[in-house]
């Protein structure tokens, strides 16, 4: 009899140590849904692309902004703003819920925690990237975006699940291998933000959000 | 029975467990986070920290940010040693 209230103890004493240091209502359909949005937004690129040159779409992110002229380079800086954007609101919104649903509330200061060390490496890669463009370096914008994207998750996975840290890492290995296949950019965001964000999406919703 | 003995009674009660395990694993938490997390009502936590207080197991600030008063609590050496004599009493008792 006694050792069961010991043994609540120790799972009180658990509880409250992860609920109070990590945002553990981060939802794992909102990583589904950003790969499946990141998926769309490349094929709508690629079309884009495809339209403008056909066979010159590989050398895209080559160090050749003039090639295509700013009309385009705007429009793929639209779709990528649309893609970030939903994202992150269908990530909003789908915590809010999860975290309602488990009494939680969204901005307390582990969710505060999450998003300032998330953010940090992210603007400065987002800073980094406006710099590579700057001096033409299209074809490292898109190793670039991959790799501090991994370096953000890696540093905000301490404040929230840990599975996070995984695909940081798998963010950052895909990104160092395309810094190799420059003019590629476009298949390796479809891979990391796509495609990784769904294996992971789903990993996520398997482990935590389907036992709640 | 020196098992039973590093059962600290101090730590018996549900929330002051609770305001341990928060404070081991954050630097400091106000008083407004340990009560949105154990779901206490005020005068229920504030009697709990004020007893953890007197056992000099944390330690209590109070400072004003902007206009509004602030009270933050953090765990003290010996709050940290003691806890973790008695979650070790505690895993030992369950047989782990």
């Amino acid at each position: 009899m006694e050792s069961n209230k010991y043994l609540e103890d120790i799972s009180e004493i658990k509880n409250m140590m992860s609920r109070s240091s990590r945002f553990i209502s981060l939802s794992g359909l909102s990583g589904i849904l950003a790969g499946v949005y990141a998926l769309i937004g490349a094929a709508v690129a690629y079309g884009k692309l495809k339209a403008v040159s056909t066979e010159n779409y590989n050398n895209f992110s080559g160090r050749s902004s003039e090639l295509f002229g700013s009309q385009l380079i705007n429009e793929l800086i639209v779709i990528a703003l649309v893609v970030v954007v939903l994202a992150i609101l269908t990530g909003i919104i789908l915590s809010y819920r999860k975290a309602s649903k488990s009494g939680e509330k969204v901005w307390n200061s582990a969710s505060r925690r999450l998003v300032l060390n998330f953010l940090i490496p992210l603007a400065a890669g987002g800073i980094f990237c406006l710099v590579l463009l700057q001096y033409g370096y299209t074809g490292l914008v898109a190793p670039a975006t991959l790799v501090f994207y991994g370096l953000a998750c890696v540093n905000a996975s301490k404040y929230t699940l840990g599975d996070v840290r995984y695909m940081g890492l798998a963010f950052i290995i895909i990104g160092l291998i395309s810094t190799q296949f420059i003019g590629y950019g476009l298949y390796f965001w479809a891979l990391g933000f796509g495609v990784f964000h769904i294996i992971y999406g789903a990993m996520m919703y398997f482990k935590y959000d389907r036992k709640s | 029975m020196s098992l039973i003995d590093n059962i600290n009674k101090a730590f018996d009660h549900r929330i002051r467990l609770g305001i341990m395990s928060i404070l081991m694993v954050n630097d400091y938490a106000d008083f407004n986070m340990l009560k949105e997390l154990l779901g206490a009502t005020d005068g229920n936590l504030a009697s709990h920290t004020k007893a953890l207080e007197k056992e000099d197991y944390i330690k209590v600030e109070k400072q004003f940010i902007g206009r509004k008063p602030n009270t933050r609590y953090s765990t003290t050496p010996l709050g940290k040693k003691e806890f973790q004599k008695h979650i070790d009493a505690l895993e030992k008792l369950i047989g782990k």
